[in-house]
Order: C-alpha cells, then structure tokens, then sequence
C-alpha cells in the first residue's frame, strides 16, 4: 500500500526528482505548507530573497549560467505581481525558469479573497506556458510538464499556481518519468534538403558574414559554431545575447553588432552578400530600421528553432528551423565532405574591406582622462580576471561598456537582460550566478541608478555569504537616458540627473560588505585587484566616472546599420 | 485545440497582443471531448497570416492550425434577427426570409425572429435587403468553417 503525501509534499518531492539542488523564493499565507517541506528536508536548498523580483532574476542568473533550469518560489497575490517583471525578463530572453506560485484555496478563487490575483491571467503573455492546479491528481504531471516545456524547444519560464487547499490535500505519489504531448512537439533535426542547399549558398559566398545570438549560447553550440567559423575562416559577428558564442579573443571576431556594435560588424552585416543567422532573430536593436537593412540585397540562411522567429522582421531565402547544434554538427559534416570550397580571392578582399573597417577603431576612448573613464574600468576588469568571470549587467550604458569590452570567449558568462532590459537585473542575477558557480569570480557591472532597483538584495548576499564583486561605474546620471536627450532632446536632461544618491559605502558597509570608493584613473586597477583579493568577501567598488562619456558607435533608433555616430 | 480552461484566452491574448486582428470566432468541443475545435476569421498580408500561423501553433495548447482558405471549404454563420414587422412590412419580410432561406422562429403582432444560416456574405446581404429601422436586434455566432471533400483534418 503506497503511502499518501500531503500537495506541499509532492511539490516538493516533484523538485527533487527533477534534481533541483537550489530554490530562490520569499514565503507568504499561501505557501505556507510549501514551506513547511522545505523545512523538514535539505536536498533542495532555499535562498530567501528580500523581493520576489529578485528572486525570478536569481533563478534566472542561475540557468544563464549553469543551463539547469532555475527554479522561484513565491506566493499569491504580491508575491505574483512582484515577480512578473523577472517573469518577463526571462521570457524575452528565453530562459528555461519553473516558477511557483501559491494561490488562495480553490474555494476562494474569484471572490476576492486576502492576497488574492489572477496570476494566470496576468502572467499569460509574459510565460511560455502557465497553469493552475485546480486538483492534486493533475500536481506532478503538471509539474513534470511545467519542466520539459521551460526547458525544450525555445526554452522559456513555465508558472504552476497551486491554490493552498491543494498543498493541504493528499494523495499517492508516482512522478512521471517521461512525458508526451500531443500539441507539443517541438523541432529537433534540421530538413537536411535546406541544409544542402545552405551549404550550396554558403560556399558560394562572396562577402559572407556569420550573425549568431543567443540561440547559440541557449542551446550550448558554442562548440559547434567556433568550429563551422573555423572551417570556412569567415568573419562572425555577436548580438549582445550571444557574446561567448564565438571566442572575442579570435581574430575571426569582428565584434559585437547593432545599436552600439562596433563600425566592423555593422558595416559587415550590411554589404555582405551571404547572411548566416543562426538562433538570433533580427531585433530592432540589431539591424535598426529594416527598410534600410533590405536596401542592400543579400541572401539570408536563418537557423532557428521557433518558426516564428523566422521571417518575422526580415524576409529570408533559406530558413532551417531545428536545434541550433544539431544543423550546424550537420553543415559542418556537409562542408567536410563536399571537394568544394569557398574562393580563397574574393574572401582575401573581403577580409581586407573588413580590416579597413576595424582600422576606423571605432571603440577608442580618451586613456589619458584625469577621470576615470567607465570603458578603463571593464579593461581593467578584464584584465584582471584574465577574462575569465562571470559578468552580469544591469541595463544602459555600463550594459553596453561591458559588452563592449569584457572580451568573453565562453559561452555562458555574460549575463544580461537584453529582450525586456530590466534595470535591477544584475545583483540577483548575479546571486544566482555565484549559487550554480560556487567557487567562480563573478562580477555585477552596474550603475547608480540601476543598482538601487534591487539594492535590497546586499541582505540577502550577506546571508548566504555570495563575494559578488559589484563593479558601479556610477556618473550620478541613468547615462543611456542622458546620452539619448543629449543626442535627441536638446541637452534637456529631463529627469536623468540621480541626485541624492547614497553613500554606497557605508550602505554596503551597513549591510556587512566591504565598500571602496575610486575617484582617480591610477588607483582602478589596485581597487580591482584588492576586491577579488577578498575572496569571501562582497566588495562594493563605487567608481567615480566621467559624466559625459557617451556609448559609441552608435545607430540612433530608426536608422540603419551603416548610418552610425562615430567618436 | 485541448478542451481546457484558458485556451480561448490564450488564444484571443494573442492577438491582441501582436495586434492581429479578429472578425469572428467560434469554438466548441467535438466529438472527442477533449478537443475543441476553434474557426476563427482574421485578415491580413500573407506575411501576417504566416506568422499568426506561427504563432497560433507555438501556444501549447493548439493541436494543430490550418489555413481554410488555402484550399476548397465550407463556412457557415448563424444569425438571429428580430425585426420589427407590423401591417404590410409583415408579408414583405415572410417573403424576404424565404428568399434567403431562412426561417422565422418567433412570432409576436410586432416582431418577428428570424433565423438565418450562411456565408457571412449571405447574412451581410440579408441585412442589407431589410429595411435598416426595422432592425431591433440581431445576433450572430461567427463563421465555422470544414474542409470540403474526402478530407479530413485530424489530430
């Protein structure tokens, strides 16, 4: 006779079986029984955050960086609400997240009831699935489902709201082992037809360029696009999502691209002759104003695993839609085997167009400033850490520097929100970094205003004793909103100044922390040097940067990639 | 798609939020309890159908999308009108309705209900050929739409 378990039980149970090893999550009435399981076990670990925000965006630093999914708990109503925003940041970034929500008691639903809200309903468009478990019979198949759709296909944040009766109810456990349905199926194999005729096509290529994003980094092909790169020794360009995709050190790398991309990539992917996408889907920050992107005639191969990400901004010529590794292992097997090859000539001149380009040096800066300039400190950082840590960022210009140059040549180590770009993302990212990465360097490059949306999170650092070292390039302005009323608005700096900061010092000393300030270019790299000399310690490193300094190259909104602002 | 709570919205999320637009929907489950079956009318260029397609098949929940009007098929809406009919109006309105074959369902000495079933087209051109102030009320179900011939769609 098989023994019952209460819902709360199951839950739990569910995430163990699943090998779940680390939760983040913030205890409320609804998951109250939830809680009592965490309790009375220890192979699941619970980290308490100090907002479910927080929470979501840990979870999430946690699967960028380790490709487990990450795992949230929080409860009904506010708990719901809170998290919404790290919701819709891993779904725009596909990030394979299980999220559980407590509910009230099924009884009480749709009467208003204390910490009452439809959390299905308001998460619906920012989830890639979401369910309600109206009865404990459906609880561990649901969450099995709730598992194998975050993390298959193009991954994304699955929710399961649990009203609280049913954690109360009981029943016998029996976790599905596998599981099928039947209007979920998603692509695995690439149509080897398209990928022979891609191969045709990219052999063919005059002025070819490889785009790969995000897709790359999510599917772990990384591998397998640095040795396709390789093989033909054609140029690859990045997305901000798919830094680490292709090593930043080669000499194949031309950059980052789009509205902050280097003059190299930009130029690159507008006169080339052949595209090669592969998992990045044309976003607006990517290719600026698309009429002007097709004035150039080129043939597009997009390798993707969601159709619909296929021909949505951009009209291609061949689409494969499959698992990102599997097609590239496949053309990399075609390539291999046909005598042909591409026309070393016509790839000389175009690699000489290309050098020209990069010769333009569009990313320089003005290294002898008596202020520190925010672009020194990430080289600096870089260098430092001999390129080896795990960057997360929050968002605006610091975001940009640090993808600018942090040169990362793993995949899985820059870590930022690029679809939704939510400000607040990287502290609790990076929690959740150094919680999949124990004994990793990982550093949070920040700014003054993005810091202090989750500064709340130095608490929960402290308890769990996370070295974060946060890097605040801080210039007492949201810098990307300045730059744009700079540049757009008439120097009207509506509202941008950040007056009344803190003293980020003794905040992080408040907290338990170690805070350093910096003031002067000469005394950065020994700043640096002493924070990750404190190997156990969070060091808070408030950098006192140039107020001026602008992001370029840059491609203002709506315009197209050769129309870019220089130094 | 399944026969669960929160589908249609899903469904009608959707478009909203892409900003597609919906002429008319019409869902029910079908023989196999466990599946409705969805007709829904959009317009669009044949990139936007392209990607509602996409975008439709990428809900969980949808078994399967097909386009109706890609091949030979067969739509039906019904639609209940009550309109007011007194003194001669009343005989020119029988006649009416039996041109368009449909059929009056409610009688009173001021109205008749008339129910009509066919293309969309037809019910426009229906109340197109009544007199407009006549109008008191109408009701209409969206079109459904099948296949035509031997072929089947199935899950």
């Amino acid at each position: 006779m098989s023994v019952e378990l209460t819902g709360a039980e199951i839950t739990i149970r569910c995430l163990q079986e699943e090998g779940v090893d680390c939760i983040f999550g913030y205890p409320g009435g609804a998951v109250l029984f939830l809680y009592d399981e965490l309790f009375k076990q220890d192979k699941v670990r619970h980290i308490l955050v100090r907002h479910e925000q927080a929470a979501v965006h840990a979870a999430d630093g946690y699967a960028r960086s380790s490709n487990k999914v990450g795992v949230a708990l929080v409860t009904s109503g506010p708990g719901v609400t809170n998290a919404v925003t790290g919701i819709a940041t891993a779904y725009m970034d596909s990030i394979p997240l299980v999220v559980i929500s407590g509910q009230v008691p099924t009884s009480a639903i749709g009467l208003d009831a204390f910490q009452e809200v439809d959390t299905v309903g308001i998460t619906r468009p920012c989830v890639k699935h979401n369910f309600l478990v109206s009865d404990i019979s459906e609880l561990a198949t649901t969450i099995k489902k709730a598992f194998y759709i975050a993390a298959t296909g193009r991954p994304g944040p699955v929710l399961v709201d649990i009203p609280k009766d049913v954690t109360q109810q009981k029943m016998v456990f029996a976790y599905p082992e596998k599981i099928s349905m039947r209007s979920y199926n998603p692509v695995v194999k690439g149509n080897l037809k398209q990928i022979k005729k891609a191969v045709e096509l990219i052999l063919s290529a005059k002025r070819p360029v490889f785009y790969t994003g995000g897709g790359v980094i999510l599917s772990d092909a990384a591998k397998q696009l640095t040795e396709l790169v390789k093989l033909l020794e054609y140029p690859c360009t990045n997305t901000l999502m798919g830094l680490g995709g292709y090593p930043a050190t080669d000499k194949q790398f031309i950059g980052m691209l789009g509205m902050h991309g280097t003059y190299e990539a930009n130029m690159a992917m507008q006169y080339c002759d052949v595209l090669i996408a592969v998992g990045a889907r044309f976003d607006d920050r990517v290719i600026g104003n698309p009429k002007h992107f097709s004035n150039e005639s080129r043939k597009i191969i997009h390798i993707d695993i969601d159709p619909s990400s296929i021909s949505k901004r951009v009209k291609v010529d061949i689409p494969i839609v499959g698992n990102v590794p599997d097609v590239l292992k496949e053309l990399i097997k075609l390539l291999k085997s046909t005598k042909e090859a591409p026309d070393q000539t016509t790839l000389g001149e175009w690699w000489k167009q290309i050098e020209l380009w990069r010769d333009r040096d569009c990313l320089k800066y003005d290294r002898q400033s008596s202020i520190i300039k925010p672009q020194m400190v990430v080289e600096k950082l870089y260098e430092i850490t001999r390129g080896d840590a795990f960057i997360t960022s929050d968002v605006g210009q610091h975001q940009m520097w640090a993808a600018q140059f942090y040169k990362f040549d793993k995949p899985r180590r820059w870590i930022n929100s690029g679809g939704l770009g939510t400000m607040g993302f990287g502290m609790p990212a990076a929690m959740g970094v150094q919680l999949a990465n124990l004994k990793s360097k990982v550093a949070c490059i920040t700014g003054e205003a993005s810091i202090q949306m989750c500064i709340q999170e130095l608490s929960t650092c402290k308890q769990y004793k996370l070295p974060l070292k946060i890097i605040n390039l801080n210039n007492r302005y949201m810098g990307m909103v300045r730059q744009w009323q700079e540049f757009f608005h008439g120097n009207r700096y509506a509202e941008s100044y950040m007056d009344a900061l803190p003293d980020f010092i003794k905040l992080a000393e408040s907290y338990g922390h170690v805070g350093i300030k910096i003031e002067r270019p000469e005394d950065v790299e020994g700043a640096l040097k002493e924070a990750f000399k404190l190997k156990d310690q969070l060091v808070f490193l408030d950098f006192i940067t140039d107020q001026t300094e602008n992001v370029f190259p840059m491609v203002p909104g709506g315009k197209g990639l050769s129309e870019m602002i220089l130094v | 798609m399944e026969n669960e709570a929160g589908a249609l919205s899903r469904v009608a999320g959707l478009f909203s939020a892409r900003g597609y637009n919906i002429e008319s929907l019409s869902v029910a489950p079908t023989e196999d309890p466990t599946l409705s079956r969805m007709t829904l009318v959009t317009t669009g260029s044949d990139d936007v159908i392209e990607q509602v397609t996409k975008h439709l098949n990428k809900l969980i929940e949808v078994v399967k999308v097909i386009d109706l009007s890609d091949g030979n098929h067969i739509e039906r809406e019904l639609m209940l009108v009550k309109v007011r009919a007194i003194g001669p109006d009343r005989e020119e309105i029988k006649r009416l309705v039996e041109i368009f074959r449909g059929c009056i369902i409610d009688v009173t000495d001021k109205s008749y209900t008339i129910e009509l079933t066919g293309t969309s087209l037809k019910l426009d051109a229906f109340l197109d050929a009544i007199e407009k102030s006549a109008v008191l009320e109408t009701v209409r179900t969206g079109a459904s739409g099948i296949g035509r011939g031997d072929w089947v769609l199935k899950v």
